[in-house]
Parts: C-alpha cells; structure tokens; sequence
C-alpha cells in the first residue's frame, strides 16, 4: 500500500526519530512510505484560536499534498483528528474544497490504529527492558478511537511489561497553545499526572502525541524525576532505546 | 453575584494557591466520576438514552414557540400564572412585584442556577424581603455570602471545617451553641433551622428541571426534600427556569430523568422528584394559593437561530464539571460567574459577553472528554472553538497573539521557505540544549519554560535527514 506520511510538525522539528520509527513500521507492515515536502503542520495553532482564514489555507496545502495516497499517516492523534475532522467542517461553505477534505478525511489515520485495524498487524519485533505506562492522549483516545491498539502491540515486546496509571485517560494539561497562555492551571495538570506515572511504579512512560510527551517531558525534567518520557512508535520501532525526551545524548 | 479576583488570571492564581480549594476538589473530583461510570456500565441503554435525549431536544428546539404556548395554556388552564422575562431584569422586576403583591417578608429558596443567573436574592434582599436558601450547599454559601462553586453541589468549595465555622457563626445567636464536627450532625442542624423558615415563607421560590407542556407541570429534583417544603408550605410558589426546560411530555421527561441523576451525582434517581401542577386544588390538602411560573430568555431566543443553539440541550448536570481536568485544577469561582466549567465557558460569553469573559473559551485544552459525558452530547469542544474564532474576528484576541498566530502562519503556508528557516533554528535549538538534552530558558517562551524544560530537537528535521536518507538511496 502507498502511504503518504504525515510527519507532524512537532516530530518533523523536536523529535524526528519519532516520524523514522513510523515509515519503520509501515515498512515493516509492507507499505511503500513517501514524505511529500510541502508538509507543514496540520493547522491546529490557527484553528484552535479562532483563525480560520490561516487554518483553511494550511488545510488546502495538505490536501493538495496528500492526494493519490491510498493512506495518509501520522503519528499523532491529534493531528490525524484534525485532518480527519476539522478539515471538512472547514469547508462546509465551499462544495469543491468540501469534498476534497472529505476525500482526505476517510484516508486519514493515526499511526498505531491504522496498523493494528486496517492493516491488521498483530506483534512487532521489539525489545524493551522495563516498567511502562501509557498515557491515552485526549484526541487520538476520543477523536481517533485509539485505546486498544497501542495496548496490542505493546504486549508483544519481549521484556516490557505494561502497568495501568490511574487517570491514564486525564488531559496532560498540553492543549497546544493552552500551556503557554494558562501555564499556572497548565503546570497543575502536568503535576497531576506526573504524580500518577510514579505512582504506577513505571519507569518509562509512553503515549501517542509529541505535544503531550514534551510537556510531560518538559515538566518532569524540571523537577528532575527519573522517568523516561518516548513515543510508544519508538519503542514499538525498536527505538526505545536512545536518548529520551529530554535526555542528553549519550557521549 | 462576581467571584472575588477581578481577571480570570487572578483568580487561577489565588485558587492554584488556595490550600484549602484544593484539598476540597482532590476529595470532590474521583467520587462523581467514579460513581457515574458504575452507573452507565450497570444500563446498557445508556448510549441510546443520550441519543433519544439528544433528539427530543432538538425536536423541542425546532417547535419551541409552540411547545411554551402549549405549556402556558396548560399552566393558565390550572390556574397558574405563566410570567414572560426576557432580561434579567425583567425576571426580577417580575418576581418582586409578586413578592411585594403577596406581602411577603421571608421568601424561602430551593435551589435555582436560573435565579443565580438572574441576581434574584440581592434584588430580593435589596427591596427588603428576608430571603432564605434551602438547599443545603445554596444555604451554607448564602451564609458564606459566595456565589456557586458547582450547578449541582454549589458548596463543594467548602472543607467541613469551614461548615463548622460558619454554623458557629450564624446558629449560635439561634441557640446552637455545641460546635460541629461530623456531617450528620451538621445536616441535622441545618434542618433544625430551616425548618422555621418554611413555616413562616411567604413565596416559596424554586427552580424547573423540567416544564412538562402536555400537562403544565414543573418537575424538581432534590436529595433533601427542601424543595417539596419550599413549594408547599409557603402561600405563593414562584417556579423560575430558562425557557429552554420545557419538555413535550411526562414521559419525555422520565428519559431525561434517567440521565440526570446518573450523570450528575451517580445516583439511579435522586431522593426526591417532584412534580407540581398550579395552585392547591379546592380538595387539596395543601400547596400554596398561588402558583407563578417566570420564563426566563435572558439570551436564550438568540442562541436558538444562531451556531450556539445546541447549547440549550444542556440539562444542568455537571458531568462536564465533573470530567472537566481545568475545573478539577481552579474550582467554580475562578470562573468568575454563575456557571463554572465547560458549559460555563459556552454560557458566561454568551449571556455576559464575548469580551468581558474572554477567558473562559480559551483556557481549556480541547481534550473533549466533556462531550462524551454529556448526557444530551453538546459538542462543548467546538462551541468553545466557535468562540474562539468570534473572539478572532471581532478582533478582541489580544495583539501579541495575533501577531505571534499570523507570523507563524504565514511561515507554515510556504513550505519551501519554512523548512529552511526552522532547520536553522532546529539546528541552534539543539546545539544549546544539546549537553543538558533540554533548555531551561528561551527568550518569549517564559508561559513555557517558566516551570517546564524544553527538550531539545534531535538536530536535524525529520525533512532534512529524509532528504539525505532518499539521496544516499539508490
């Protein structure tokens, strides 16, 4: 299958070994992965503050990118979400456009859903020594219906084993623009969630959106926490084991 | 009634920091979540339930001129009296022309979100009539003089310690002079006292959980039976509520009746659901002598024709508080007005203005678990996005952001020279951050780095070493 991938700006800039452990997986999952160039971001700072003008012509650019993909694929929920979702309600007085996004739409997923439901992967071949938790990131859990999937996979890593948080479903406190015009409330959240990954006993969590990841990342290397913070393709890509998020490279 | 803290950033401040606040959310917040959740998973129809709910909603919304005449005729028909506000100020213009007809010196209160929206008990209390709140947590907030914390547990804010104090305070003059240590015993003082009052009410006031159209009645739901007292046994019962509350039938309102309690406390019914239908009949035992409902628009006619028309679904249950991760963080009064929360941030901008509580909208993450909690499924998440782009275009998104917005934007509409410039400022970002893998200072990114680290970028964008990657490929 030929998979357009949607690197996400966050992953294209922060952390681009997230976007390599995706085309590892899709490749290993039998698809052809190309990377169009004129990708950006999705739009969300625009659409989210009420800027639609900005969000309509990030939108079209990526809808025009993304055309002839049999899939397109990124690794966040988030993301996906808002290709998925937003895009055509942006559209909803402009039939041509309309229809293209609705196109986009239904070939839009994120990255752990579309390989365990449409392509049906059962196990990966990774390795992960440890204690992990997994943090449901609010638009791939209720936008995008991924729950189960990253769960699934999980299970197959030799050497990992998977411990439930409380509140695992709670928002981060990330919200995008959210956590640098409210930090205060932003910073309590982060907190809050922070006190449950120790509280799980998990040295390493793990979730399925870099905005989430570098908050919490961000947050628990201000406090100086032991606490692994890597995106769960990472690990399931056999990548679990460089630096992590906010970690110093290895010398 | 206004929270203390003149902007919403000084009341997240003061209630981030407010010890007491928040050992009384981290010990409010689990127990609705939790006991709402063993409710929906012991009622396999509860998803069919909120869809049903949902559709009688929009079937009433689409005919609701109707559905009201019907409802006031049904009313008039029993001898009750159906009073039209469109303002606040008309509801209470309304009311205390009432109360001053009946003669009234007390004036007793069941519980009422619409009255709080209304400012009833200062106008009340300014025109001379003694005003008494029933309802356990509306009574100790009054004492308090606070507005609401919660629509549903409106002194959820308060530590039982505080109670105490306050019932010191307020009952020792009575004679109470034993201080209180456990619930029990708070409850049954607070009975002890309430119970005169509504004795000696005039007007009973009380909100409607529903408007029953087919049959003219108010329905009313309580756990402390304060609401069946205060419609009663006073001469005159005021009924107030939004005109949004009217529903087509009784059985109509048995659904919504089967979401309610669930969603808002957890419960399968609350403790008591009453039903009122006009003044006492001539072979009655009692009820009061004459039975007023106050229609309240207040806003509400123009949000039927507008993007915000599903907002009027809402039922006042509080699951979207409950759910709500920033409500959990700051509590009601932060919020600055009656309704606190998810609906809150719909409502407040809506009835007080775009501007005035510009916040509200914005301070949320969009984490949307609101909306799968909401019994009648507002889509809460994209009401706030639709203020939010209101705020945008009316221009009142603060210069800083817009500029901040458009110069990003414009960068991320052109690829090409996108992908160059960040890959300067990736490969700076990373050279500084590189040794401690994070930086703890940035110039104009203080709301982040102010108490997080940023991570540092890898190096390269993924563009750039994709780029290589295809090159070094055959």
């Amino acid at each position: 299958m030929r998979v357009g991938l949607f690197v996400t700006c966050l992953a294209d800039l922060m952390r681009p070994s997230v976007a390599f452990a995706a085309v590892k997986l899709l490749e290993d999952a039998g698809c052809t992965v190309e990377v169009p160039a004129a990708q950006t971001c999705c739009g969300q700072p625009a659409l989210n503050s009420g800027d639609s003008a900005d969000a309509r012509a990030i939108a079209r650019q990526v809808i025009h990118s993304f055309e002839g993909f049999e899939a397109v694929v990124g690794p966040s929920g988030s993301c996906m979400g808002t290709l998925r979702h937003d895009y055509p309600a942006l559209f909803a007085d402009d039939p041509e456009w309309r229809a293209r996004a609705l196109d986009l739409s239904r070939r839009s997923h994120e990255l752990l859903s579309f390989l365990v439901d449409v392509l049906k992967v059962e196990r990966v071949d990774a390795r992960y020594d440890g204690k992990v938790t997994y943090h449901d990131s609010c638009a791939g859990l209720r936008e995008m219906g991924v729950r189960e999937q990253p769960r699934k996979l999980l299970a197959s890593v030799k050497d990992l084993e998977l411990v439930e948080m409380s509140g695992t479903e709670e928002c981060c406190g990330f919200g995008g623009t959210f956590c640098v015009k409210y930090p205060e409330i932003s910073t309590k959240m982060v907190d809050d969630k922070i006190a449950n990954i120790e509280a799980s006993g998990a040295g390493t969590v793990l979730g399925g959106d870099l905005g989430c990841l570098l908050n919490i990342g961000g947050r628990i290397k201000r406090r100086g926490l032991p606490v692994r913070v890597i995106h769960t393709a990472e690990l399931l890509a056999g990548m679990g084991g460089q630096p992590s998020i906010g970690e110093p490279e290895k010398s | 009634m206004h929270a203390a803290g003149s902007t919403f950033p000084q009341r997240v401040t003061i209630a981030i920091h407010d010890q007491r606040l928040q050992g009384a959310l981290a010990h409010a917040s689990g127990g609705f979540v939790h006991k709402r959740a063993a409710q929906v998973a012991a009622l396999p129809e509860f998803e069919a339930l909120r869809e049903r709910a949902r559709s009688v909603k929009e079937h009433v919304l689409d005919n609701l001129d109707a559905y009201l005449e019907r409802y006031e005729e049904q009313v008039t028909r029993r001898g009750g009296h159906v009073h039209w506000a469109s303002t606040a100020e008309d509801a209470q213009r309304i009311i205390l022309g009432i109360c001053r007809e009946a003669g009234a010196k007390t004036v007793t209160k069941g519980k009422s979100m619409v009255s709080e929206e209304i400012g009833l008990n200062a106008a009340l209390e300014a025109a001379g009539h003694e005003v008494i709140e029933t309802d356990l947590g509306e009574y100790i907030i009054q004492l308090a003089k606070e507005p609401p914390s919660h629509i549903i547990v409106p002194a959820v804010h308060k530590t039982r310690e505080q109670v105490a104090d306050l019932f010191d305070e307020h009952h020792r003059p009575l004679g109470y002079t034993k201080h209180l240590t456990e619930v029990g015993e708070m409850v049954d003082e607070a009975r002890q006292v309430l119970r005169q009052h509504y004795f000696r009410a005039d007007v009973g006031i009380t909100g409607g959980n529903f408007l029953i159209a087919e049959t003219g009645s108010s329905i009313i739901v309580t756990n402390e039976g304060n609401g069946d007292l205060t419609q009663t046994l006073a001469r005159v019962h005021i009924v107030t509520a939004g005109i949004e509350r009217v529903v087509p039938t009784l059985g109509d309102a048995a659904t919504f009746l089967r979401l309610l309690a669930r969603s808002a406390t957890g419960q399968e019914i609350t403790s008591y659901v009453t039903l009122s239908t006009g003044p006492r009949r001539a072979d009655d035992l009692d009820g009061p002598q004459e039975y007023h409902v106050v229609l309240v628009d207040n806003g509400r006619s123009k949000m039927l024709g507008g993007p915000f028309r599903e907002m009027l679904r809402c039922i006042r249950c509080g699951a979207c508080l409950n759910h709500c991760p920033v409500y959990s963080a700051i509590g009601g009064h932060a919020y600055g007005w009656v309704y606190p929360g998810p609906m809150g941030s719909v409502l407040t901008p809506l009835i007080t203005g775009l501007s005035t509580a510009y916040d509200l909208p914005n301070a949320c993450t969009l984490n949307g678990r609101c909306q799968t909690v909401c019994p009648v499924k507002i889509p809460l998440p994209g009401l706030l996005r639709e203020l939010r782009r209101q705020q945008f275009e009316s221009a009142l998104t603060p210069g800083p952001i817009r500029f901040a917005l458009k110069a990003w934007a414009a960068l991320a509409r052109r690829p090409r020279l996108y992908h160059l410039k960040m890959r300067v400022a990736i490969a700076l970002l990373s050279r500084f951050g590189r040794r401690r893998g994070a930086l703890s200072w940035l110039p104009l990114a203080g709301g982040w780095t102010g108490t997080r680290d940023l991570p540092a970028p890898q190096g390269r964008t993924f563009q750039q070493a994709w780029s290589a990657r295809k090159g070094a490929r055959p």
